[in-house]
């Protein structure tokens, strides 16, 4: 059940996503991402979800990956969804009770749920196409500035590396000693949720005192290869702007561009 | 040969009061160049307290450690030293450190400041040398057991170490994982002549060392070859270490008359001792 957990996964893949520098790509996410909340109307969203089913065609990752890193948030979704059509004052359309829906909320509701769909799906898309490093060392470059200030940039990204290098060993180790307490006779599935909440404790002690055993065994393992910081490190695997970084920043400009267009056209 | 690991009436205690527990006492043990060391002794005799002398996690209470001419108390020497001898602890989740091979293989090289154009041709060497080669772009977590502890290996060799000290690598692992990493380890020791000191609980792996070395409460209390130290029975009985199975058979046979070597720790010399001693009958 814990191994679903999609997040932070990177599928290798040889697709043009894959090869686009990490730092284009994560600029080119945030731009979407403000993009997504500048559009207004029919026409800019349907650019923002054309763009998105380009992007995903192209970087050859399975639709079906797509899906199921939507599936934890269908909850927020149908949630904003809902609010949105019941608090968005206008036109009535029908009413029951203490609430009425009206065609603006409809219409709100439709974009915010379409919205934070293209979000997930685009993000998760980043995340399945670029190897956790990349991303990190992405991340270091582009704060890189901030070193001047006295912020520990490199270890910030390290620290990044090691959870997400950490999640599947740890959900793994969650899975084994749920396993084991229930062999023990313990009950997850029933009961409220306070119940349910204790009953997730002796999961939880465990799992931590194995989880600090672990940090202190990896940073000795880390000191015996020699890591002392970010201070005249090399990488395997430098960034490097290509070709096919300008082309796609020059697509995000026409896709900025787009967008403010097709809003002053559709408003 | 050149001695590469060196010990001078090592003596460690984990506390620092004066007159406490010793957990090393007096240890003078020296480790030629190339040669392959088993450090065998019962839970609690001190193996990774001494393991982890060689690369600088401890420091010496009093005493000396040498590392190829370097003095571990030296901080100027810290990363020369650890350079020279890498370390390969027992549980290989947690000392993988990167999401994707190459990338672990490559962080020691990362930290030394290796040129890029260098640090592939390592890389590529060292998964090539615990042939992981076809496994550089996997995900560490999806590996076995045993492909996890090569990687760790690999992760090593990179830094092009000398000596390689292996604390129980082979703990957590089944039998054909851990028969995967003892012959990467043996091919390398072969191979590249690197030196290795191999902390274990598996008398197996101990019988294929070149050398044997018994600790107890933190004393050297046995040191030959295999051979030399399997075929005192009693003696390493007594130290609640088992035997090799072929020296455990012969010693069964002698007690009932039979008159067997107890030198014999691969199943095929056992074989042929005992058809000897059936034929000579
Ligand atoms: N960090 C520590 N602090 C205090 N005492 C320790 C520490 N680590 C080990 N010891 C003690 O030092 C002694 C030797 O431990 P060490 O881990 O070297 O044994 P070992 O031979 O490796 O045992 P094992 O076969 O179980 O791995 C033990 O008595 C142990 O309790
Ligand atoms: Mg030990």
């Amino acid at each position: 059940m814990l191994k679903d957990i999609t997040l932070g996964q990177y599928f290798p893949g040889e697709s043009v996503m894959h090869r686009l520098d990490p730092r284009t790509k994560l600029v080119a996410l945030i731009v979407y991402v403000v993009m997504l909340f500048v559009a207004k109307g029919t026409a800019s969203y349907l650019l923002c979800a054309v763009c998105a089913a380009v992007l995903i065609a192209m970087s050859r990752v399975a639709p079906r990956l797509i899906l199921k890193s939507l599936k934890p948030v269908i909850v927020i979704v149908i949630f904003t969804a809902v609010l949105n059509m019941l608090y968005t004052p206008g036109r009535e359309l029908v009413s029951f009770w203490i609430f009425k829906i009206t065609a603006e909320g409809v219409y709100n509701g439709v974009f915010m749920a379409v919205r934070i769909i293209m979000l997930v799906a685009v993000t998760s898309l980043l995340t399945y196409t670029t190897s956790p490093i990349a991303l990190t060392d992405a991340i270091e470059h582009l704060l890189s500035p901030l070193k001047k200030l006295k912020v520990p940039v490199h270890e910030f990204a390290m620290m990044m590396t090691i959870a997400l290098r950490f999640i599947p060993t740890l959900i793994e180790e969650t899975d084994k000693i749920m396993s084991a307490q229930k062999a023990r006779g313990a009950d997850f599935e029933s009961g409220n949720l306070l119940r349910r909440a204790k009953a997730l404790i002796p999961v939880l002690v465990p799992l931590f005192v194995s989880a600090f055993r672990r940090a202190d065994e990896l940073a000795v393992a880390m000191e015996c290869r020699l890591y002392h910081g970010g201070e005249g490190r090399t990488r395997l695997n430098v960034l490097r702007f290509s070709r096919l970084d300008a082309a796609a920043a020059v697509l995000v400009i026409c896709f900025v561009a787009g967008v403010v267009l097709l809003n002053r056209v559709s408003l | 040969m050149p001695e590469i690991i060196k010990t001078e009436s090592l003596c460690f205690s984990y506390d620092e009061e004066e007159g406490a527990q010793l957990v090393l006492s007096d240890i003078g043990l020296s480790v030629e160049a190339g040669d392959f060391v088993a450090v065998l002794g019962h839970n609690g005799s001190g193996k990774s307290t001494l393991a982890k002398h060689f690369n600088v996690i401890l420091l010496p209470t009093s005493g000396a450690v040498y590392v190829d001419g370097m003095n571990t108390a030296d901080a100027e020497r810290l990363f020369a030293i650890r350079g020279t001898a890498g370390m390969v602890f027992q549980n290989p989740d947690n000392q993988i450190v990167a999401t994707v091979v190459e990338e672990d293989v490559a962080f020691a090289c990362e930290n030394m400041g290796v040129p890029q154009a260098e640090i592939r041709a390592r890389v590529d060497a060292a998964l090539e040398a615990v042939g992981m080669t076809e496994y550089a772009r996997h995900a560490p977590h999806l590996l076995s057991g045993g492909q996890k502890q090569r990687v760790a290996i690999a992760g090593v060799l990179a830094m092009e170490p000398k000596i390689l000290v292996m604390d129980e690598p082979t703990a957590m692992l089944d039998p054909s994982g851990r028969a995967e990493v003892m012959n990467a380890v043996k091919k390398l020791n072969r191979e590249k002549g690197l030196t290795v000191v191999l902390i274990t609980h598996h008398m197996d792996e101990a019988a294929q060392a070149r050398r044997v070395v018994v600790m107890e409460r933190g004393k050297v209390v046995m040191d030959g070859t295999p051979e030399d130290v399997f075929s005192q029975v009693e003696r390493v009985r007594e130290l609640s270490l088992a035997v090799p199975q072929t020296v455990e058979l012969e010693y069964a046979l002698n007690a009932h008359g039979a008159n067997l070597s107890l030198r014999d720790l691969s199943v095929e010399d056992c074989a042929r001792e005992i058809m000897k001693y059936l034929g000579a009958d």
